[in-house]
Formats: C-alpha cells, sequence, structure tokens
C-alpha cells in the first residue's frame, strides 16, 4: 500500500490530474451543467488542440533541460509561410513541406546556438522570439495574404466523431500526443532526452550525443509549434500575423502545471497534456461560470505557482514515505 | 610481466600554456589492481580521462592488448572494454536503477539508424541480475536512483560496468563522500576484481584506501610518474616523501 502511495506521490502529473477533475466539477457545478454538454465540449475540444501540440514539444524539450520561448512566433511564422506561399501558387502540400522546413530550421538555429555557444536557451529563444515574429510580418507585407478555397480542411478541421464531437485536428493531437508518449517512454532515444536534462555530465560520460539529442528536441518543439499554428490558421481561415503572442509563456505553463521541472529530466508528455486542458477549461469554463473573464491570467498564473508548490511538497512527502529499496 | 593490458606511450597534454602531463609512459598488466595516486593537479584526472575518452591526448599513443587504440569519445572506451566510474557519480538521479544501467546501450527489440524500442523486460531481468552480482540488495530496478545512498550508487555504477564485461575498470576517487561502511565495501570490491579477470585502476588521494586494495602504486606529481612500485615495496612515508 505504501508502496503504491510512494509511486503515485511520485508522479508529477498526479497534482494536475486532480485539480483537473476538481475544475471540471466545479465548472458544470457554476455553469448548472452547461459546461459538459457537448456544444460546450465541441468548443473546448477544438481548439485545444493547437495550444496541446505546441505543449507536447515545449514539454519535451523542457524534459532535455532546455526552454524554447519562441514557439509563440513560430506558430504564426509557419502558416504565413505557407499563406505566402500558396498566394503564389504553390500547392498546399510543397507549402506545407516548405513551412515546415522554416519551422524545422529555426529550432535548429536555437539549438545549434544554444549548445555550440552554451548559452542559455532562454536567451537564444528569447531572441529568436523576436526574429521569428519580426520575419512573419516581413514575408506578409503588412497585409495577410488570402487563402485559397481548395484547402484540405477535411484532413485538419471538419468535425468527425459521435455528435461531431471533435474536430480533425483532435485526431491529430492525439496521435501525436501517444507517440510522443511512447517515444519518451518506449524508445532509448526517450532514455536519452531524460538522461541528457536529467544530468548531463553523465549522459556525456555514458557515450550519448548530447548535443545532437537537444537540437533534435529543439526541431521537434518548433515543428509541432508550427504545425498547431497551421491548424489555427486553417481553423480561422485567415493568417494573422499576430497569432501566438503570448502563447509561448502559456505552454511553458501548462508543461509546469503538468509537473515539467524547469531544471530538466522530470516530467512526462501525459502531464503536459493534462496541462493543456486545464488551461483550456479555465478559459472556457470561467466564461461560462460568468466570471469577469479577466480573471484567466490570474488562474493560470495561480495554477503555475500551485502545482510547482504541490508537486514539491509531493516529492518530499513521497521522499520521507520509508520503503526498502 | 605479461603482455599489458593497456599500455601508454609518451602521453603528453597541454591546456593553453599548462604542461599537464608530461611525457607519461605506464603499462598496465591483466589481472593487475593499479592505484594512481597523487595531489590535486598532479595529472592523474587528466591521465584517466584520457583513457575514457572523456578528453584526448595532445601526443602520445595507446595500446590495448597489444594494439594501437584510438579513444576518441567515451563510447569507444566503452567498446573497446574501459568502464570508468565517477567521482561525481555517472547515474541520472531522476532516472529508475534499469534505465541508468543501460543508458546508451539500450537493449532494442527493433531499431533504424540506432534508434528503437527499448526492451524494457530485459532491461528489468538484466539489472536484477546485475545488482545481485555485486552483492547490491535493491528490491526494485524500477527505484529511482535518486533515491539510493552514495554507496548504492557506486554499487549500480559498479554493477553497470561489470554487465558490460569491461577488462579495465577506472575507478575515479569512488570513496569520495562515502561513510566508512560503503568505502570499505567499495575497496572489498577492488579487492574482488582480480577474481573476475577485470584489471582495475583505483584513483584516489587517500593513501590508506589505495594500500588496502592494489597490487601496485602509481604516484603522480607534476604531471609526471614520480613512483611505480610494487605495493609490498613500497610504504606510506616513501609515498608521502615523493608527492
Amino acid at each position: 500500500m505504501k508502496r503504491f502511495l510512494k509511486i503515485y506521490m511520485e508522479k508529477p502529473e498526479l497534482a494536475a490530474l486532480v485539480l483537473l477533475i476538481a475544475l471540471i466539477i466545479l465548472f458544470q457545478v457554476l455553469s448548472d451543467g452547461v459546461f459538459l454538454n457537448a456544444n460546450n465540449l465541441r468548443g473546448i475540444f477544438g481548439i485545444l488542440p493547437e495550444i496541446g501540440l505546441m505543449v507536447i514539444g515545449v514539454t519535451i524539450l523542457m524534459i532535455c533541460g532546455e526552454f524554447d520561448l519562441s514557439v509563440g512566433s513560430v506558430f504564426a511564422l509557419m502558416p504565413m509561410t505557407l499563406a505566402v506561399l500558396m498566394a503564389d501558387g504553390t500547392p498546399f502540400i510543397l507549402a506545407f513541406l516548405a513551412g515546415m522546413a522554416v519551422a524545422a530550421a529555426i529550432g535548429f538555429v536555437n539549438g545549434f546556438l544554444t549548445v555550440k555557444f552554451n548559452i542559455p536557451s532562454f536567451i537564444t529563444t528569447l531572441g529568436m522570439l523576436f526574429i521569428a515574429r519580426s520575419l512573419t510580418i516581413v514575408i506578409s507585407g503588412g497585409f495577410p495574404p488570402l487563402l485559397p478555397v481548395d484547402l484540405p480542411n477535411w484532413l485538419f478541421t471538419v468535425f468527425v466523431g459521435p455528435g461531431d464531437l471533435f474536430r480533425m485536428s483532435f485526431v491529430w493531437f492525439v496521435v501525436v500526443a501517444l507517440v510522443a508518449s511512447l517515444m519518451m517512454s518506449r524508445t532509448n532515444f526517450g532514455n536519452w532526452i531524460r538522461a541528457t536534462g536529467g544530468f548531463l555530465p553523465a549522459a556525456q560520460a555514458m557515450g550519448i550525443p548530447t548535443a545532437r539529442v537537444k537540437i533534435a528536441c529543439f526541431m521537434l518543439c518548433s515543428m509541432l509549434a508550427g504545425f498547431a499554428g497551421m491548424i489555427q490558421v486553417l481553423r480561422l481561415g485567415s493568417p494573422l500575423p499576430s497569432i501566438g503572442e503570448g502563447w509561448e509563456l502559456q505552454a511553458v505553463a501548462a508543461a509546469v502545471i503538468g509537473g515539467t521541472a524547469l531544471s530538466g529530466g522530470i516530467g512526462a508528455v501525459l502531464g503536459g497534456v493534462i496541462g493543456a486542458v486545464l488551461i483550456r477549461v479555465i478559459d472556457n469554463g470561467l466564461v461560462l461560470s460568468q466570471v469577469d473573464a479577466n480573471w484567466f491570467k490570474f488562474a493560470i498564473g495561480f495554477l503555475t505557482i500551485f502545482a510547482v508548490v504541490v508537486n514539491t511538497w509531493l516529492a518530499k512527502r513521497a521522499k520521507a514515505i520509508k520503503v526498502e529499496t | 610481466m605479461p603482455q599489458p593490458i593497456i599500455s601508454v606511450r609518451n602521453l603528453h597534454k597541454w591546456y593553453s600554456g599548462v604542461h599537464a602531463l608530461k611525457d607519461i609512459s605506464l603499462d598496465f598488466a591483466p589481472n593487475e589492481a593499479v592505484g594512481l595516486i597523487g595531489d590535486n593537479g598532479a595529472g592523474k584526472s587528466t591521465l584517466i580521462n584520457i583513457l575514457s575518452g572523456a578528453q584526448q591526448a595532445s601526443e602520445g599513443e595507446i595500446f590495448l592488448d597489444g594494439r594501437k587504440a584510438k579513444i576518441a569519445n567515451p563510447r569507444d572506451a566503452m567498446d573497446l572494454g574501459i568502464e570508468t566510474i565517477y567521482q561525481y557519480n555517472s547515474m541520472v538521479p531522476t532516472m529508475s536503477i534499469s534505465r541508468n544501467l543501460f543508458i546508451g546501450r539500450e537493449p532494442l527489440k527493433f531499431s533504424m539508424l540506432g534508434l528503437g524500442i527499448m526492451d524494457r523486460r530485459k532491461m528489468a531481468e538484466e539489472s536484477v541480475k546485475a545488482i545481485a552480482d555485486v552483492e547490491l540488495h535493491l528490491r526494485s530496478p524500477d527505484a529511482l536512483v535518486g533515491e539510493l545512498s552514495g554507496g548504492q550508487r557506486q554499487g549500480v555504477a559498479i554493477a553497470r560496468a561489470m554487465h558490460f564485461k569491461s577488462k579495465v575498470m577506472i575507478l575515479d576517487e569512488p570513496t569520495n563522500h562515502l561513510a566508512v561502511k560503503e568505502t570499505n565495501k567499495v575497496i572489498g570490491f577492488v579487492r574482488g576484481l582480480k577474481d573476475l579477470g577485470i584489471t582495475g585502476i583505483f584513483i584516489s588521494h587517500n593513501i590508506h584506501h589505495v594500500f588496502e586494495c592494489c597490487d601496485r602504486i602509481v604516484a603522480m606529481a607534476r604531471g609526471e610518474v614520480v613512483l611505480d612500485k610494487r605495493t609490498e615495496d613500497t610504504n606510506m612515508d616513501e609515498i608521502m616523501d615523493v608527492l
């Protein structure tokens, strides 16, 4: 019994899950049962993948011991690249690949500079936040291009599932989350990521190519952010240069709420997903409960601090439970 | 002396202006437990870093079993059968014992370009066995390394080195920060290496520890070997004098 208690208390995503369930019940009551009805869930599930996909990448990068502030800007730059190319007559698939290549290149530059010059990723990606945002506006020419009508919306934004509860983007989100989660827990690459973030000297001493592991995580993070941005643009039908502003910090908050440590080595994709769901639930729940929506940021801020305090406390308690090792 | 398992010949290392290793030539016999001692900055860490692939020599050659060896990174050293146990502990505290045992050398069920799915059952089974082999009593290979004591962690590091059938085991200050009881365990282990056919290079600045478990003592000072004798042919005073 003690053993199980200890194992669960050591799971950093647990606190977030308990919090999520509590909030869902709270909002369900406050909104007179509107929160969990199909129409509202459709709204939540429709928007969730956009922050969710970004959070998955941010979580993995944070487990690897690094940090990316440029995801919000890449979120706008990737679909802008796609839209500008398509406005010039490029077919969707080529424009998509070009957009993803741009996102990957930004991730590579972030990682390369961070690793090669041994500077904090906070600095490299802060710089990239401005650079990528500026590029977005420059290539749009200050005026966002119109998207053509023959977009593959059937692949990304149409409603599917029982009662049309989900959009296709939700399927992408679930698949990416599952693959990312399995990558972290089942593959040797996941093991290397966790070792690199957990204790860099040990990872190096065991011959892990830590530089390459880090750069790969930066690229993955950037590509997921770009992909998420494209989904939002396809849903809105227009590539605005300002989308994703401030999302980089929401994504970090979601990862942290989900139990990922800023210092690296600790965390799980599932935790990040729960954190992302929490953010969407709060955003939506506050509106439904007729609370002034300006409390949204307050709630996110409070939860971030609260989650870390609870996790630290739980970890301490778990350590104090004596079971034979 | 039989064919040495490792020989280094005319090894030099410069760090921007500092001549850290000055023409070191040493032979390590198979099955020998060698104590490498010296003060801070004597060059002993540089020497073992070169053998374990963490650093490269500026000049000189390394031979393994009489063949010239190129050790460009830690992986090369491991592939040649040289395992190193570091003082700062080569374990990731936020990961489980079984994952730590196989970092960088995970058994894979299936792989492409070196990446693939880990065989977690094999990892669990083999880590239980590896831990039992060094007479460490741990109940679960899933426990986090961060929860183990310093001595237990060194035990796991040693179990890892044993599991991968090393020919040469370098122990870099393995008794630092350990309790007396745990220190004795590590020393007992170094003594036992002989029976397993493993050459041990034991780095320490505690002369007592070295005398307890080594066949031969090499002392270094200012980048040079200042003494190289069988343990029975020397004594602590002589070593103190040369250091």
